[in-house]
């Protein structure tokens, strides 16, 4: 079937372990427990479905979720064509039927009569309706429904329903320690280790200033485009400040204090 | 004025006591008196009072008694009641001077003026200033008798304010000198001078506006702290433009970190024979050098432990002082190696030589130099003595952080090897020696003498048995022992009562003083609430055919491409259905006064919630307010403020009126306690705000971190009964427990004074 080998991950993703991560997914995929991924923008969330995709060796289906998402948009459609109408499925629906794993990133995003639709698939049932089409659809055994979510973001508006939440097993990811953390940075951009742990350092003042003035710290894909700035030759002083610190703040005290922060490191 | 038109009695007593005629004094005389009032103490206000009938028998007309009793409180509140006889003093001299018409100009400045100053200290000062002025520029013109009033005085004091925001004191003063040295016989230009007409008394200006003063980088600083050591704590100015003998040395204590307050940029000198002509040294800026203070304090609370001073002489313990600040600064470079440039530009570098042993004592000269050579691979010094334990110190450091018992060992042999019978001379060696970015390391020492163990105590229910509460039979509530992972069933007792009532005036007052907060607030209250209808566009089934979007895709269609067929569009009607409860934790700690502010935190709070409920009711979102404190898991008492059934009225406000601190903080119960009344709300959103300063207590519990998981379990169940959970921490240490209780839903207000604005902020970007 060449429609499922197009979403084959076919380059083995370099992901760095945190914990036991690993081992906890292939025991919730081997039971087909619907997973849901939390954590801050940029800590490795999408790499790791990435990763544990080829690795369990099941297409991925990635859709990013937005507000002006309908149901349809997951599902599929009937589109009409010069002489009728043709059914087109939708993301989630191509999932369930070739036995995909299928990714709703910043599933928050989408509106909630949105969401519900994903409730039949996630319990015992494993289904599917199709309305419009009078169909319903069985997942395909290999299916399974990946969600994450960034739990910083959120309101009291903007939270998924306990009826949703409760239908996943979580994993809660968050900036890997330190030393970690520099040997992603390390190992993902070819970068030496001493520079590499650096720019953690950095990041750890941002995040040391989170909820005093910054909403989000320095992620480690922030920490990743500095790395890659330098190794093209960029000055680190001026990377960071363009990687690292601009992006996330307009605050001219806490900007100064992190331009120190980067002189201070780099010295 | 009759006495009777002033309701309270003590309104009328105090009135009598101005003793004055003045209309226009009694037009304002309430108003200066609700504030003060609030700000000063009994006998501060009798003081007031007293000065304010003197000023106006000056024979100066209303003026200087308006001013007097309108500027005197919020002087007080910042400089302190304790200053006012200083400033009596002043009008004094004044008065039997030909300078009265002087009098009113310099009172109507000084509110504005205590607030730039901020203690009793720097207004003295700044009077000294004004007298030195008056006393020098009066009735010198031309050698006349002292008949003529000083032509600048009056133009110099309402400059005043507009003068120190640029300048410190030690430029204010500077500024003066120039003014009266050169025009003291001029009085025209005299008062050009003064008034900042003239082009050279900006030109002077200018000159002396040097430096970084701490009040306008202390933020930075805050968040340099923070963000780089994960320290904090209050920064507290001290002056250094009057101590011109012995120079004022940062330290630290009980109270914070006292700094300068008010740091030049720093240009270090040329190395010997290096270095072109004319050319400068690094140069370190202002804020740097307050950097390199703070790096240097931080490094000795993190790795300084205090030792035993009694059994060794002043010189060793300088060489112990030394070395244990060379110790924790290589640890500090070790973290963050740009560090070392800054020290390094910062501490001399002593020539070896410039000492002569057979005159003079060289101890510090060689301490100084060795201090260099620890940290300054390239400090080129021969001295074998010296590189021996250059070498011997940082193979010790090699090993790891090693101790300030360590290092001192190595101080001591050190000045054991080094040690001259000059060392004790009376004729030290400074030049070069003083590394001006350490602290005078009081911390480093204790004696034995003083010793001040703290009184071991029983904790015991700090209320009389017998003295039990009223009201409701208490419901309760289990809590989590994290340490066995299960329940404690029925463990804490809540007791429910309705909150006492105080005055509903005095939030309205509350509320009028934040006048222009609350319009602003308003205007963003609009754009929150709820527009009745919303348009959703790009709908395959809609109530309307999208036109717009219908004739686009008619359009592909046509053109063979393949159409959208989203072309519908429907309405929603954007109600918010968000039920909230404030929650206040109203614990013993709230009675202090908030870091940087003369209000407590409980005043604060109580500006803050009643600003909330005001924008909470103008918005129409059902919400409850009520107020929690502890004593003992028998004992947690839950106080109604608001129901919600209630509207934000004149009973609410009373109770708001009433609030007091007291007691423990017994988080948990009272959470479960407040979701019984949020659960019950049939609202789409519930919203629990959590309004607290520390950490989940009381003084049955010894193990801090068990309430702070029973709080953290709470937030988890409350959860699963749909409701939100926020909390706003007013605990400058919240940090190392917040987010074990409420993960990412918190915010910590650094800044309490700012709550007022914040709270309401956060409230309406939470619920967006
Ligand atoms: N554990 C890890 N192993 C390898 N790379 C990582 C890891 N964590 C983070 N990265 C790096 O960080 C980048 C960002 O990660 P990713 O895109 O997975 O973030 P995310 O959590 O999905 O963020 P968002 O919520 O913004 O989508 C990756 O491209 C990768 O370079
Ligand atoms: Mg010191």
């Amino acid at each position: 079937m060449t429609d499922k080998d197009q979403y084959k991950v076919e380059q083995e993703p370099f992901y760095q372990q945190q914990k036991n991560e690993v081992a906890l997914y292939e025991a919730a995929y081997r039971n087909r427990l619907p997973v849901m991924v939390k954590g801050p923008t940029g800590c490795g969330k999408s790499r790791f479905v990435e990763y544990m995709a080829w690795k369990l060796n099941k297409p991925l289906i990635t859709v990013a979720c937005n507000e002006d998402m309908t149901a349809s948009d997951l599902v599929g459609r009937y589109l009409l064509e010069a002489n009728g109408t043709r059914w087109l499925d939708g993301p989630l629906t191509v999932a369930a039927r070739i036995g995909a794993i299928c990714y709703l990133d910043e599933i928050v995003e989408a509106r909630q009569d949105t969401t519900v639709v994903i409730h039949p698939l996630t319990d015992h049932r494993r289904t599917l309706p199709l309305d419009k089409k009078g169909e319903l659809i069985h997942a395909h055994p290999d299916f399974q429904l990946v969600i994450s979510y960034n739990p910083g973001y959120q309101t009291l508006m903007k939270d998924l329903k306990q009826s949703t939440k409760q239908r996943f097993t979580a994993f809660d990811f968050d900036y890997p320690d330190a030393a970690l953390e520099a040997q992603i940075v390390a190992k993902e951009t070819g970068m030496d280790e001493v520079v590499a742990a650096k720019l953690v350092k950095i990041g750890g003042v941002a995040r040391n200033l989170k909820g005093h003035g910054l909403d989000e710290g320095i992620s480690t894909r922030l920490l990743v485009y500095a790395a890659v700035l330098i190794k093209d030759g960029v000055a680190p002083r001026d990377a960071c400040r363009m990687a690292l610190v601009r992006p996330i703040t307009d605050d001219a005290d806490i900007r100064d204090t992190l331009d120190h922060a980067i002189d201070a490191t780099f010295a | 004025m009759t006495e009777t038109e002033y309701q309270h009695p003590l309104m009328a007593a105090y009135w009598k006591q101005l003793d004055t005629s003045f209309p226009q004094v009694e037009e304002v005389f309430e108003d200066c008196m609700a504030e003060a009032l609030s700000v000063l103490t009994r006998e501060g206000l009798d003081a007031y009072l007293e000065a304010g009938r003197v000023i106006g028998k000056l024979g100066r007309g209303v003026e200087p008694m308006l001013a007097f009793l309108e500027e005197w409180p919020s002087t007080a509140k910042a400089v302190g009641e304790a200053a006012l006889p200083a400033v009596m003093a002043l009008i004094w001299r004044t008065q039997k001077s030909p300078n009265g018409r002087a009098i009113a100009p310099f009172l109507q400045t000084l509110a504005p003026v205590g607030r730039r100053l901020q203690s009793a200290e720097q207004l003295q000062h700044y009077l000294d200033i004004t007298l030195d002025l008056m006393e020098r520029t009066t009735g010198s013109i031309h050698g006349h008798h002292t008949t003529f009033p000083s032509p600048g005085l009056p133009d110099f004091l309402a400059q005043a304010p507009n003068l120190l925001n640029q300048l410190t004191l030690a430029g204010l003063k500077n500024w003066v000198e120039y003014g009266i040295r050169n025009y003291g016989n001029h009085p025209e230009r005299q008062k050009d001078y003064f008034s900042l007409q003239s082009a050279d008394s900006r030109a002077v200006l200018q000159r002396e506006r040097h430096g970084t003063l701490l009040v306008d980088v202390e933020h930075k600083l805050d968040l340099y702290l923070r963000g780089l050591w994960q320290d904090g704590d209050q920064l507290v100015p001290y002056s250094t433009a009057f101590d011109e003998i012995r120079k004022p040395i940062p330290y630290y204590d009980r109270l914070g970190i006292r700094l300068p307050d008010v740091f030049d940029d720093w240009i270090s000198p040329l190395p010997p024979g290096g270095g072109g002509v004319g050319g400068e040294g690094e140069r370190i800026s202002g804020i740097d050098r307050y950097r390199a203070v703070l790096a240097h304090i931080v490094g000795h609370r993190r790795w300084s432990e205090a030792q035993i001073a009694d059994n060794w002489s002043p010189f060793q313990r300088m060489a112990v002082e030394f070395f244990e600040d060379c110790r924790i600064e290589t640890l500090l470079i070790r973290e963050y190696p740009g560090l070392r440039r800054l020290f390094l530009a910062l501490h001399p570098k002593p020539i070896e030589g410039a000492c002569n042993p057979e005159t003079t004592s060289c101890l510090r000269h060689r301490m100084a130099m060795l201090s260099r050579a620890l940290l300054d691979p390239d400090h080129g010094y021969s001295d074998a003595a010296l590189n021996d334990f250059a070498a011997r110190f940082h193979a010790v450091m090699e090993a790891g952080e090693s101790s300030t018992e360590e290092i001192a060992a190595l101080a001591l042999s050190y000045v054991a090897k080094t040690r001259r019978q000059s060392d004790q001379f009376a004729r030290v060696h400074f030049d070069d020696t003083v590394v001006e970015y350490r602290d005078d390391n009081r911390q480093l020492w204790k004696f034995i003498e003083s010793g001040d163990e703290e009184e071991a105590f029983d904790e015991k229910r700090k209320i009389e048995p017998g003295e039990e509460i009223q009201g409701l039979p208490p419901r309760h509530y289990p809590e989590w022992d994290y340490a066995s992972q299960t329940y404690r069933p029925d463990w804490a007792s809540v007791y429910a009562a309705l909150h006492p009532s105080g005055q509903a005036a005095d939030i309205d007052k509350l509320l009028a003083k934040h006048g222009a907060l609350a319009k602003r607030l308003k205007k963003m209250l609009d754009l929150l609430k709820p527009q009745d209808k919303v348009r959703i566009r790009y709908q395959e089934e809609g109530s309307e055919l999208d036109l717009d979007v219908a004739i686009r895709s008619l359009i592909d269609f046509k053109g063979g491409a393949t159409p959208d067929p989203r072309i519908n569009m429907s309405h929603r009607t954007d109600g918010r259905d968000i039920a909230v409860m404030l929650l206040l934790d109203l614990s013993e700690s709230l009675n202090e006064k908030a870091a940087g502010s003369d209000q407590t935190i409980l005043e604060l709070s109580q500006e803050a919630v009643s600003l909330l409920a005001w924008a909470i009711d103008k918005l129409g979102d059902p919400f409850a307010i009520a107020g929690f404190h502890s004593n003992t898991r028998h004992d947690v008492r839950y106080l109604h403020i608001k129901g919600y059934s209630e509207r934000w009225n004149d009973d609410v406000k009373a109770r708001l009126a009433a609030m007091q601190a007291g007691y423990s903080t017994r988080m948990g119960a009272a959470m479960r306690h407040a979701a019984h009344y949020l659960g019950a709300r049939s609202a789409d959103k519930k919203l629990m705000l959590i309004l607290t300063d520390g950490m989940p207590s009381d003084v049955d519990t010894h193990d801090d971190r068990l309430l702070i998981e029973d709080a953290r379990q709470a937030v988890k169940e409350l959860d699963q009964q749909g409701i939100f959970t926020y909390c706003i921490s007013l605990d400058p240490k919240a940090d190392e427990y917040v987010s074990d209780i409420f993960g990412r839903q918190y915010t910590v207000i650094d800044h309490v004074e700012r709550l007022p604005e914040r709270l309401p902020q956060l409230f309406m970007a939470l619920t967006k």
